[in-house]
């Protein structure tokens, strides 16, 4: 109970930093300052009319207004805004209940509500931090693997403020963007947990999670998705400057839509390091834990599909063309996985069933998120075949091959997914395969040159670089939470089922 | 008076009931259990996990019976019940000591 105490106390004192950093008056920025930042413009619409001085001549206000329109920064789109809002609604359905779902029905009954706690609180710890610095040092700056703390606690973030899209002239809020990222970063670390589910104990939980997202999750978000914004870039000296600056594999050209390095591989990999360090449960191989509901996991299958929309077709951060082109590559992928998962099943295993149904579907997804916005809807139908058989063996034979106990397969589907999802995008990435090719931002056009070779080499590169971050991460994190408040509980209380040991609580009272 | 349980399989309760109900039995307790004997249990395969599965769902009643009656109700039991496939059920056969009805304090036959 003492360390209960302190630990309120001390967040009890560290809600007062927030307070002070609103003390603090923000700098706008400067109408002259070149607009960059993290795929942000830091366009300021109104203050630069406030800033007139009052005295202003009446002559020749014509010249005056038509100079000011030109220079005027762009506004967002009420249709963008809406639809940020609804991507960023359906990725949080995603996880709460979505996740939450898919993974408790596949435990047995006494660990439900652990899964739930668990993926509901990691949600939750991590858009707070999201808000009080990891925006800042994912998209805060330049830099190859962290930005900055510029907008920490989100400061000099308003409602007037803009992030950049991937056309030209076109924003959207920026608070869009920070509440539409914030959700990807709070579902990647909560997908982990699945990996060494029925025994983990929930402080470690929340502690590896504020760890692997500190010095993983931010760094490999930033070195894939940071950039300046297509804005920046308007000759060749430009995009030099925009490409040194940018995040490191943004900068050698990897294509990454909606995040199968930086959310799926990342969160299998980690998952898998921990299923490892943590050990198999009591009794596996020789218990029935089978799941409890198949039905719940099944809820949260479909919540996860529906939900997926907004994460892929969101990732396009404006509703266009490529919007519709994710929206359905994303239908179109998962359904072929379904599909390929089912029959695999019932030709290797002779009945298929409703999870692996429900596996297929999201292993679809989550081959289909890289590729997304670039490949075009027969890309996505074979990426989603592909992703169904290549998964349904990363959950059997390569599981078996890889010995740990990774509970809810997190690497199975979401690693192998990802790995399968990425080096695909490079090759269905391909105008000549139907893809939208690589944009060329100086021309304001795609690009005609497309080496599928070549992009499926810096593809890897990405896949690669993640995969050891990740594994190093997540293995040292896991050894100091371990030193600090221990990684299981004790048997007994695994034995008893994590609803009453961890939480006081049962889900079902028969 | 004699207690007999016996474990049938789940969908012939109904059956049961009735057949015992014919020859003036009053009432029974039933419980769902799971066994086996001779009959084979199936396999359930979740993703890479296979389980084999020995006990199969059955259904036990209990019947407080007076000793006129016992063979009576043992044939309408095993005549309902029968299917003529293997997991078919068993029925034990106990003596009984005392049997209380709770409301009226009844004892002995009369609380059958």
């Amino acid at each position: 109970m003492k360390s209960l105490t302190r630990i309120v106390a001390l967040c009890l004192a560290l809600s007062l930093v927030p307070l002070a950093a609103l003390a603090t008056p923000s700098e706008p920025a400067s109408p002259s300052s070149p607009l960059v930042a993290g795929a942000v413009l830091l366009a300021q619409a109104a203050p630069a009319a406030d800033a007139q001085p009052a005295a202003a001549p009446a002559a020749a206000p014509a010249e005056e207004k038509k100079e000011q329109a030109a220079a005027a920064p762009p506004v967002p789109d009420k249709g963008d805004v809406a639809w940020m809002s609804v991507s960023t609604l359906l990725v949080i359905m995603m996880t709460i209940p979505g996740l939450a779902l898919f993974y408790g029905g596949l435990v047995r009954t006494k660990n439900m509500l652990s899964i739930l706690m668990q993926v509901m609180v990691v949600f939750s710890v991590i858009v707070v931090l999201w808000a009080i610095y990891g925006y800042s040092l994912a998209f805060g700056g330049d830099g190859p693997f962290y930005g900055n703390l510029s907008k920490i606690f989100l400061k000099g973030i308003t409602p007037e403020s803009a992030a950049a899209t991937f056309s030209k002239g076109v924003v959207i809020p920026e608070l869009s963007f920070v509440a539409f990222q914030a959700t990807f970063a709070a579902i990647t670390c909560a997908l982990i947990v699945g990996a060494f589910a029925e025994r983990v104990r929930f402080s470690a939980v929340l502690l590896f999670s504020v760890l692997w997202f500190t010095f993983c999750y931010i760094p490999i978000a930033h070195a894939v998705w940071y950039w300046a914004g297509p804005d920046a870039i308007t000759d060749a000296k430009s995009l030099e400057a925009v490409t040194a600056a940018a995040g490191f594999m943004w900068a050698k050209g990897a294509l990454d839509f909606a995040g199968g390095t930086v959310v799926h591989i990342n969160a299998g990999v980690a998952g898998l390091v921990g299923a490892y360090v943590i050990g198999k449960r009591i009794g596996y191989g020789r218990e029935s834990m089978a799941p409890h509901s198949l039905v719940m996991t099944m809820i949260g299958a479909s919540l996860l599909w529906v939900g997926w929309f907004g994460f892929n077709a969101g990732s396009n951060l404006e509703a266009n063309g490529v919007a519709a082109l994710a929206f359905a590559n994303t239908l179109i992928a998962t359904a072929a996985a379904t599909v390929s998962w089912t029959l695999g099943e019932w030709m290797g295993k002779g009945k298929p069933s409703m999870l692996g149904a429900a596996s297929g579907a999201v292993a679809g997804l989550v081959a289909i998120t890289p590729a997304c916005g670039f490949v075009g809807p027969m890309g996505a139908l074979i990426i989603g075949l592909v992703a169904g058989v290549v998964c349904l063996w990363g959950v059997n034979g390569l599981k078996r091959m890889l010995g740990a106990d990774d509970s809810l397969d997190v690497f199975g589907v979401h690693g192998v997914g990802g790995i399968v999802g990425a080096l695909l995008t490079g090759v269905f990435a391909a105008p000549s395969l139907g893809g939208t090719g690589v944009f060329d931002y100086v021309a304001n056009a795609a690009s005609p040159d497309y080496s599928i070779g070549a992009q499926v080499w810096v593809q890897l590169q990405g896949v690669l670089l993640t995969i050891v971050w990740s594994a190093v991460v997540a293995f040292v994190a896991y050894k100091v939470v371990d030193l600090m408040v221990g990684l299981r509980v004790p048997e007994e209380e695994e034995r008893e089922g994590l609803d009453i040991s961890s939480h006081g609580e049962t889900a079902y009272h028969s | 008076m004699k207690l007999i349980t016996a474990v049938i399989k789940p969908f012939k309760l109904d059956e049961v009931r009735e057949a015992l109900s014919g020859i003036g039995v009053q009432g029974i307790t039933v419980t769902e259990v799971k066994g086996f004997g001779r009959q084979k249990g199936h396999t359930e395969l979740y993703r890479g996990a296979e389980y084999v599965i020995d006990f199969l769902p059955k259904v036990k009643l209990e019947v407080a019976i007076a000793d006129e009656l016992v063979d009576r109700a043992i044939e309408a039991i095993e005549a309902s019940a029968r299917t003529g496939k293997i997991g078919d059920g068993k029925i034990f056969v106990y003596d009984l000591e005392q049997v209380v009805r709770i409301r009226t304090g009844e004892t002995g036959n009369a609380a059958l």
